[in-house]
């Protein structure tokens, strides 16, 4: 049903894969807005969070839909523990095969680095971050949160804007929007889009009145505070005057247009906070939602290939 | 009694003349005595197999002095001979770098006593490769040097290299750069394009090849130096190189073996053995590059051979080192060129022997009477599939690990001495 050990990227998931993994999301999202709890699946099994990056949410929601399904949850700071003391992640990644867990949950500044680890490993690997290049739970729930709001996946325009360069966020939602038939636009500053992205997908622009313009779904993404200062940018105030999403811009969109953003936001720069809070179009808060059942899905299907690999 | 050897009844590669014919070479004394198409008791038969002079590789590293657990001069030695490479010329950028006459002589003393094939030290141009002073560019030419470099450190401020330039220009000393602007490679491990956005890692512009090539040149123009590019490897830097030599600058280029036969979709899934410097580049830069090698715009190939050990490589991309070993698999890696039609062997050897050692002032890499007997007697056709366990070098890192390659050596003479027989090996 979901041929696949690790959820590493969007990236090697079919159309088919995706739709199976939102629908059990979808069944997850209901029960956990109801008061019965779901099956514990994930009894018995032993989930470790290793994140060699700060996160909030992102460990928060992943632990969360662990102990919904009944896994022991452990969670390990990687910044403060065995990176300082000179271990490579592979040796990192061995001592943890070592005490047999079922899923990993791997975060890492470093493209690539999760597929590293994931390669040293017996049990399932899932990326929740690795550098610039995936993320894959948060392109899942945003296709969810797009998919309930819309009533389809499909035939959509989505305005991704703001930092492409740096974002994880944008590649996953690019692959995965593109494999559904969506027609994806990528917004910002040329000095944030990475070249060669333009041949992956349809269009790039640089104009928000160009790049918004029926977009049925707009994405924003969050601007780094590393990146703010005349590096990247000449000013906050400029991003914000040409880039932030505000009412004004926003009505170059379809009118039923809806507002997302993986968060955590920064108001006032990327994103008009009054906006940011209008129930009318902004959906991030239902992103935030569908982000543990997104996670719920992903590791039940995982722990069912682990099933019977282990059967077998 | 001279020392006296023949190989007879081989299919000779000259690239002096550019053809291959039907012969046996007669050695004595260490050097080429004469050719003969007799086949003598006590000669060597080798059996219509391609003989042609051992190659002349610029830009090896080896881990003396510093990071002998890589490779020591012994391995690399070791591995040179099994690839038919009998000139090894050396890099600087060593763990101390190579930058006084001292050190320079206990590299040649350590090379002499160990390795089996004649091992050339380059020196560092600037002291500690720090791009701040020249090096004693005249000792360390009296001491062997035979080029300055600073490896793949180049010299960022201009005035620094126009005078180093300057001065190795009253010495005829030839000059050897990492032709990468350092400012937009920064950081940079992959070429941009959809490629490397895909991965999301970071990349530069093939265009910083031309930028420092183009400053670099113009340099040269006002100082005459002799000068040669170590690896170019895009069309903007071939177009560099092509209008340089039109205007009679005393310039040459190189490119190495990986440039030439991968490309950036080799990296795949982040696998660490294909990060080089230069990054591989596109399919269509490949192909120029390939090109200009068969144009003769680009002079010379090298293996740029990089020992890097496990630890160093099993880490993500980024953090990965870069470099890859080359030395026993540059012929085979080359002569897939040949197999595939772009160039014919003579070109090939002109560009792995008889160039390189014109450009460093060498008398091998000739098939001619008076030559050093530095010959490799090879099958191009004999097909293999590689196995890193099976390298001579301490570390494994080839890219090539698993491939299907076609072309062994057999025979490596160096000095008229049998450095390598794979029927004994």
């Amino acid at each position: 049903m979901f041929p696949h050990r690790h959820l590493l990227g969007i990236e090697g998931l079919s159309p088919a894969d995706i739709t199976t993994l939102l629908d059990l999301a979808e069944t997850y999202a209901t029960a956990n807005r109801g008061s019965t709890a779901p099956e514990p699946v994930l009894k018995g099994l032993t989930q470790i969070n290793m994140f060699f990056e700060a996160s909030t949410r992102t460990q928060a929601s992943f632990e969360l839909a662990g102990k919904r399904l009944g896994a022991d949850v452990m969670n390990m700071a990687m910044q403060a523990s065995s990176l300082s003391k000179g271990e490579t992640l592979i040796d990192t990644a061995l001592t943890l095969n070592a005490m047999h867990p079922d899923l990993i949950v791997v975060r890492h500044p470093q493209s690539g680095a999760v597929n590293l680890l994931a390669s040293k490993v017996n049990c399932a690997v899932l990326n929740a971050g690795d550098g610039r290049h995936e993320h894959p739970t948060q392109a899942l729930l945003d296709a969810l949160t797009i998919r309930r709001r819309k009533g389809r996946l499909h035939r959509l325009t989505v305005a991704i804007c703001g930092d492409i360069a740096h974002s994880r966020v944008a590649r996953s939602n690019m692959i995965l929007l593109g494999l559904m038939e969506n027609r994806v636009r990528l917004v910002g500053p040329k000095t944030l889009m990475p070249s060669g992205l333009d041949q992956m997908v349809a269009e790039t622009t640089d104009d928000m009145r160009e790049g918004l313009k029926d977009a049925d779904v707009v994405m924003m993404l969050r601007l780094q505070r590393e990146r703010m200062d005349g590096g990247f940018i000449p000013s906050e105030r400029e991003y914000y005057h040409r880039f932030g999403l505000d009412a004004e811009k926003l009505a170059y969109a379809r009118p039923d247009a809806i507002v997302m953003h993986p968060g955590p936001m920064n108001r006032g720069v990327e994103i008009d906070g009054l906006l940011a809070d209008d129930i009318n179009h902004s959906v991030i808060q239902e992103q935030v939602e569908m982000g543990v059942a997104v996670r719920m899905a992903a590791m039940d299907l995982l722990a069912r290939t682990l099933r019977e690999a282990r059967d077998a | 009694m001279p020392d006296r050897l023949i190989l007879s009844n081989a299919r000779l590669i000259d690239p002096e003349a550019g053809e291959i014919r039907p012969g046996g070479v007669i050695l004595e004394d260490g050097l080429i005595a004469g050719f003969t198409d007799a086949a003598p008791e006590g000669a060597i038969d080798c059996r219509g197999k391609c003989l042609a002079p051992g190659i002349v590789d610029i830009g090896v590293k080896i881990g003396e002095p510093g990071e002998r657990h890589k490779e020591s001069y012994r391995t690399a030695g070791q591995a040179a001979a099994a690839g038919g490479v009998t000139t090894v010329v050396t890099r600087p950028d060593t763990t101390p770098v190579t930058d006084t006459p001292e050190l320079l002589e206990f590299a040649s003393r350590r090379a002499a006593e160990v390795a089996p094939v004649r091992v050339l030290p380059m020196a560092a141009l600037t002291k500690g490769r720090d791009g701040r002073e020249m090096t004693e560019i005249g000792f360390l030419r009296d001491a062997g040097a035979v080029a300055f470099t600073d490896a793949d450190r180049p010299v960022r401020d201009p005035k620094v290299l126009l005078r180093a330039m300057q001065y190795a220009r009253g010495l005829d000393a030839l000059i050897i750069a990492h032709a990468q602007e350092p400012g937009l490679s920064h950081g940079a491990c992959m070429t941009s394009g959809p490629f490397a956005a895909k991965q999301g890692l970071p990349s530069v512009s093939p265009m910083a090849e031309r930028m420092q090539l183009e400053r670099d040149l113009a340099l040269v123009e006002m100082t005459g130096v002799r000068y040669h590019a170590d690896q170019v490897t895009c069309a903007p830097g071939i177009a560099a190189i092509r209008r340089a030599k039109a205007q009679g600058l005393d310039v040459t280029a190189g490119t190495s073996v990986h440039h030439l036969t991968l490309n950036e979709f080799d990296v795949g899934d982040y696998r660490t053995f294909f990060k080089v410097k230069p990054p591989l580049r596109s399919e269509s830069d490949r192909m120029e590059t390939v090109q200009a090698l068969a144009d003769g715009v680009i002079d010379i190939v090298s293996s740029m051979h990089t020992p890097q050990d496990e630890e160093s490589k099993r880490l993500p991309f980024e953090a990965a080192a870069s470099g890859a070993v080359g030395l026993e698999t540059l012929l085979p890696a080359c002569l897939q060129l040949v197999h595939a039609g772009h160039i014919d062997l003579p070109h090939l050897f002109r560009a792995l022997a008889l160039n390189p050692a014109r450009r460093l002032g060498l008398p091998v890499g000739r098939l001619a009477v008076g030559a050093p007997a530095d010959l490799v007697l090879f099958d191009p056709d004999t097909p293999f599939i590689l196995d890193r366990g099976t390298l001579r070098s301490k570390s494994k890192n080839t890219p090539y690990d698993g491939r299907r390659m076609q072309g062994r050596v057999l025979l490596t003479l160096a000095g008229g001495r049998v450095v390598f027989d794979r029927s004994a090996a």
